[in-house]
């Protein structure tokens, strides 16, 4: 069955997984129950184990769903430690439901799938030797992808149900008072795993810092808790989060950072109390750069900043820029280390930051939403997904749910290589053309035509060319060449869902 | 055309692409290594077989490293090793420029 954005879903898929199609952007205002843990009445005397054997044995069964979260990212030690337990205990058919992989944790991910301890997964994305794996057809039912916004939905309605969550910590107490702000393996927002904490059936908590009781601020309280275990180290700060913060010096990124500015501050909402959301990455981070001059210039300030925090964004905070960080995640040490001492760097869970189920999220309120792209296609699709050849690589993070900002806007190069980013049809549809308003390349930019408002406000720029999205589109091919199709096989190895919990699109095997 | 030694240009940068030209006996062969291979592996052959007949080179074994090299480059490393691998590097043949 073809979906709102013309791809093939087939209907063995939609039935296998009782989903249906994507059928457009807006949510509208559906009522939903949502679900409630179970939980182990103690009086919090008896919480700490001694080790993660312990722990596995106690609360890990066969056939369970078990999460973690991905804040210590590639510095990240909990996770290969709890599921070299769970494998050396022979478990089996467990559903592992991460808030995402990261590299450190492919080897361990392949060997589970490979021993059968791991039969399904649902994460935000996977890259590196398990994408590549699991894009040959190495897990027999196919990979659920959801954005951060939609894995707190599908949680809070019971379709991702969590039996034990393993969440590492950088501080708690030994009762399970936890906060990601201190210690040495800090990383600041806790962001995603405050929704496993408060849906888990059995929360553990996995810690090297056990603090005087009652440990504060609790981003994470006792009443969540069942099991603390102590353990060497947690993470390697080093990896964490990227050291110091350089801004980029590539002339194609700085004139791509330079004409997102121009795009937003040309537009109707840049005006006092503005938001925004910028990602990290070269030319985002440049963005934050020049914006705040402008801001500076035009005497506006803006209200909120959104999402996964960096330092340039804390440094317009204490220049008074922004008034509130609303921080789910922070890319690096200084948006990290910033938050403890900081009142106006608000930690957000991902329900709060993206979900479309609840009473508001940060994202409905979003002015400017600036997000990148693996490619993008004449429909303004996005794919942030699949390589150029096809094999999964990439993250949804927050990109649907951001995309639905007033004003968003993709800063991607023409061309990577030979590789055009510009492209006539995308390999997997992540976020729809629909919520994509701008295209901003080195060579000028590209506004969706049923944003006429924009077409007209950013016409007369000095410095601006406005394209077409195929006139870009060509201009790529003809610096690249014609690319011959991808060849996939016809089993379905990922689903990609919306939002909403629909199906966006699916990913086949690869052919080699 | 006979390939009179192997000869190599290019590098292994990005967006470069490295060829090497040795003497062959059963027409064009290829070795072709890629990151775009997928899309792009007959359009790399393509090229360099034209340029490979521009100087009448009818046998050779090309061994190709391609790290995402557009069209210009691959035509431009395959010409000089051609000329390097026909010993005309002193003295090139600028008609086929």
């Amino acid at each position: 069955m073809k979906n709102k954005v013309a791809r093939d879903i087939p209907d063995n898929i939609l039935k296998q997984m009782t989903r249906k199609p994507f059928n457009g952007v807006t949510y509208g205002h559906p009522i939903a129950q949502r679900v409630a843990p179970k939980v182990r009445a103690t009086t919090g005397r008896d919480k700490v184990l001694s080790s993660i054997d312990e722990v596995v044995a106690k609360t890990v069964a066969d056939g369970m769903t078990i999460s973690f979260h991905h804040h210590f990212r590639e510095g990240d030690y909990v996770f290969n430690q709890v599921m070299r337990s769970i494998i050396d205990q022979g478990y089996h058919n467990l559903t592992l439901a991460p808030s995402s992989l990261t590299n450190v944790m492919n080897d361990i991910v392949v060997e589970a799938i490979k021993k059968g301890v791991v039969t399904n997964i649902t994460s935000s994305g996977m890259r590196g030797s398990l994408g590549d794996a699991v894009s040959h057809g190495l897990l027999e039912n196919p990979v659920v992808f959801r954005s951060h916004g939609n894995r707190a939905r599908a949680i809070e309605q019971g379709e991702i149900k969590i039996d034990v969550a393993f969440l590492g910590v950088p501080n708690s107490d030994n009762a399970g008072n936890a906060n990601g702000m201190d210690g040495d393996a800090a990383f600041g927002s806790l962001g995603y795993a405050l929704i496993d904490a408060q849906y888990a059936d059995t929360l553990v908590l996995v810690t090297d810092n056990i603090k005087a009781y009652p440990n504060t601020p609790a981003s994470i309280k006792q009443t969540q808790v069942d099991y603390i275990v102590k353990v060497d180290a947690v993470g390697d700060p080093e990896k964490i989060g990227s050291g110091a913060t350089r801004f980029t010096k590539d002339p194609k990124e700085l004139k791509i950072a330079k004409t997102v500015n121009d795009v937003i501050i040309n537009s109707v909402y840049f005006k006092e109390g503005f938001s925004f959301q910028t990602g990290s990455g070269g030319a985002a981070l440049a963005v934050t750069r020049f914006l705040r001059q402008a801001m500076i210039n035009n005497q506006i300030k803006a209200s909120f900043a959104l999402g996964g925090i960096t330092k340039p964004t804390i440094d317009l905070l204490n220049e008074g820029l922004v008034a509130r960080v609303m921080d789910v995640q922070d890319f690096d040490k200084g948006a990290a280390e910033s938050m403890k001492d900081n009142r106006q760097q608000q930690e957000i869970d991902a329900s709060w930051y993206a979900d479309p189920a609840n009473k508001g999220a940060m994202v409905d309120q979003l002015d400017v939403a600036i997000l990148s792209a693996l490619e993008i296609d004449t429909q303004f699709n996005v794919n942030v997904m699949s390589g150029s050849d096809g094999i999964i690589r990439g993250a949804i993070g927050g990109h649907q749910d951001a995309a639905t900002a007033k004003l968003t806007i993709i800063s991607a190069p023409l061309v990577r290589g030979r590789i055009a980013t510009i492209v006539p049809n995308v390999t997997t549809v992540i976020t729809p053309g629909d919520s994509i308003d701008v295209v901003v390349t080195e060579i000028g930019i590209a506004i969706n035509p049923k944003r006429q408002d924009l077409i007209e406000q950013l016409s007369h720029v000095p410095g601006l060319p406005i394209y077409t999205i195929e006139a870009l589109q060509q201009k790529a091919e003809k610096i690249v060449g014609q690319a011959k199709p991808l060849v996939f096989t016809d089993r379905v190895v990922a689903v990609a869902e919306y939002r909403d919990g629909t199906v966006i699109d699916v990913i086949k095997a690869v052919k080699d | 055309m006979e390939i009179k030694k192997t000869a190599m240009a290019g590098t292994l940068e990005s967006s470069d692409v490295q060829i090497m030209l040795s003497q062959g006996s059963d027409g064009i062969t290829f070795d072709l290594v890629s990151d775009v291979a997928k899309q792009f592996d007959d359009a790399i052959k393509a090229t360099i077989t034209a340029v490979l007949a521009l100087y009448g080179v009818d046998n050779a074994e090309v061994k190709v490293v391609d790290k995402g090299a557009l069209d210009m480059v691959i035509k431009a490393r395959a010409m000089t090793a051609v000329q390097r691998a026909l010993d005309l590097a002193d003295e090139p043949n600028w008609e086929v420029m």
